[in-house]
């Protein structure tokens, strides 16, 4: 890919993260922060693509850790920010904000 | 095609995050991030199929699963921040492990740009990783949870960042295994030294900031790997990070710089002022209950204490007696009652405290003056008076709820341990002020009993 559009992919990105979180109640930072945390667990997809790469023994299983703490960040985090957010259920004075 | 279903996974996390900031589509917003990553996930399964190491690709995440899943499922509610830090921290650690193995892969055929992008996320990945790790033990307490600084130690952490760069020069320029590996090797010392010097109060935004940090990282393995979601989905948490980290400074009025410099600046400890024996006033459930008996007003400050003994439910039940005699009752939530922001409230809506009597520190402030008792439950530093009369406390700046501007203040404590800030404070000398010693819940019912036999 060409550096250019590649410039352009991160400043867009870095705008659009700016601004969709830029007027967040402080109630919800704990649950936002742990989703953000869940949604870089997608680095899973870069681990499962250098496993498929490896040649050597040494770097399968380097390939293999990074699939597993990847998992884990990726499919805890969603797990437990659900939990968070379930409290929240009929939360009446949330919803009018 | 595949190009365009990853460009779908981005748009779900974008939307994810989106919701997340709004209560009413927040547990929606969750959902659909976890759609889009399950969308990535099998893409690339679609994409570079077969593939090599199909068996322990899939065993792998099926492990990753058997631990995450019932690690997110069984956690207390009051243990969850910590387990955030633990989830973000293996996150860092599998960038940085990516990373690795690609420039294992690639060896020579590496262009100067991808190793440079392949150094910052072995940093960034490994810093994310060790400093995580010391938070987690931070806020469970596995280790003190005041600033660590030892003298000079301002200089040892400049000289591993001075040599972290010199090795990342060095990795850029040489291109070797080994250089990597040291590199590896100081980041996670960084990392360590990074946040050791971090006070327990500021320890969510650091949390926070690590997140921001492994964001970036997944973007920089995104180029490393030549995929256009992760450069997406790594830049959005990123720069959200970085966005939450400086409103999660704000809410706590704190100094982002001052957090993260603390390093550099903070004085090893004045232990002088510990160990002071100084006169209290405590008294007994049923002193407690005749305060409350008569009256009009009272506001219920609940802290990380009220939690940790799981007291919330006895808590209601204090509450709802006090309404059932005709007193005016509050709940007074400081924005960081608890360990992260926002978390009490979590904590309180698990024992189905009714969310009308919940009132947010700027509603609850001006009202103390007509408050006849205040009974702060577990809660120590966001009363502390110090925070703003004692300029250059490690709290200075932070808004609380001004308990002492109340008739009456009683603290429910399990000791006169300073609270997490690890700071002295002076309320609780204060000659209006009643202390109950003991677990939160025990002294909790004793006071409804009392109460209910009046």
């Amino acid at each position: 890919m060409d550096a250019m559009a590649i410039v352009s992919i991160f400043v867009l990105a870095v705008f659009v993260g700016f601004e969709v979180v830029s007027k967040v109640s402080s109630t919800l930072h704990t649950p936002l922060m742990s989703g953000a945390n869940a949604i870089h667990g997608v680095i899973l997809v870069g681990a499962i693509i250098v496993a498929d790469h490896s040649k050597t023994t040494l770097e399968l299983s380097l390939s293999v850790v990074a699939i597993i703490l990847a998992t884990i960040n990726m499919i805890g985090g969603f797990v437990v920010t659900d939990r968070m957010l379930e409290m929240f259920k009929g939360n009446k004075k949330g919803a009018d904000k | 095609m595949y190009d365009l279903i990853g460009l779908a996974a981005g748009v779900c996390f974008i939307l994810a995050l989106k919701g997340l900031s709004h209560p009413k589509t927040a547990r929606r917003g969750n959902l659909i991030g976890a759609l889009g990553a399950t969308i990535a996930t099998l893409v690339v399964f679609a994409y570079n199929a077969p593939l090599n190491n199909l068996g322990w690709i899939i065993g792998a995440i099926a492990v990753g699963s058997l631990i995450g899943v019932p690690a997110a499922r069984k956690v207390q509610m009051t243990q969850m921040p910590q387990l955030v830090a633990l989830f973000n921290g293996v996150g860092g650690g599998a960038a940085a492990l990516v990373a690795i193995v690609e420039y294992l892969a690639l060896g020579d055929g590496a262009s100067t740009a991808v190793v440079i992008f392949t150094v910052f996320t072995v940093v960034v990945g490994c810093v994310s990783f060790s400093g995580s790790i010391i938070t987690f033990l931070k806020l469970q307490e596995l280790m003190t949870t005041r600033p660590v600084v030892f003298p000079g130690g301002r200089f040892v952490i400049a000289a591993t960042l001075a040599a972290v760069l010199g090795v990342s020069g060095w990795v850029v320029v040489e291109l070797g295994t080994t250089p990597l590996l040291i590199l590896a090797a100081l980041s996670l010392l960084f990392g360590v030294l990074f946040v050791l010097p971090v006070g327990g109060a500021d320890v969510p935004i650091v949390i926070s900031l690590l997140n921001a940090f492994t964001g970036l990282t997944v973007a920089a393995s995104g180029y490393v790997l030549d995929s256009t979601l992760l450069i997406i989905a790594g830049t959005l948490v990123g720069a959200s990070g970085t966005i939450l980290t400086r409103l999660m400074a704000d809410a706590m009025g704190r100094s982002l710089f001052g957090t993260l410099f603390g390093a550099f600046t903070a004085k090893p400890q004045d232990a002088s002022a510990a160990g002071e024996e100084r006169p209290v006033r405590s008294g007994s459930p049923d002193d407690v209950a005749i305060l409350l008996n008569y009256a009009r007003r009272v506001v219920i400050v609940p802290g990380f204490g009220l939690a940790v003994a799981q007291a919330q439910h006895t808590v209601r039940e204090l509450a709802d007696l006090m309404i059932s005699k005709g007193i005016d009752v509050a709940y007074g939530i400081h924005p960081v009652a608890g360990r992260m922001p926002g978390h009490m409230n979590v904590l309180l809506a698990e024992a189905n405290v009714p969310y009308d009597q919940l009132a947010e520190m700027d509603e609850v402030n001006p009202t103390f003056g007509q408050t006849d008792v205040a009974i702060v439950i577990g809660a120590n530093d966001v009363v502390n008076p110090a925070a703003q009369t004692t300029p250059g406390c490690p709290i200075y700046g932070m808004p609380i709820l001004e308990v002492s501007n109340a008739a009456n203040v009683i603290f429910l404590k399990r000791s006169m341990r300073p609270g997490f800030a690890g700071i002295e404070n002076e309320l609780l000398y204060d000659p209006k002020t009643m202390l109950l010693f003991g677990d939160a819940k025990a002294s909790l019912t004793k006071v409804v009993s009392a109460l209910k036999a009046l």
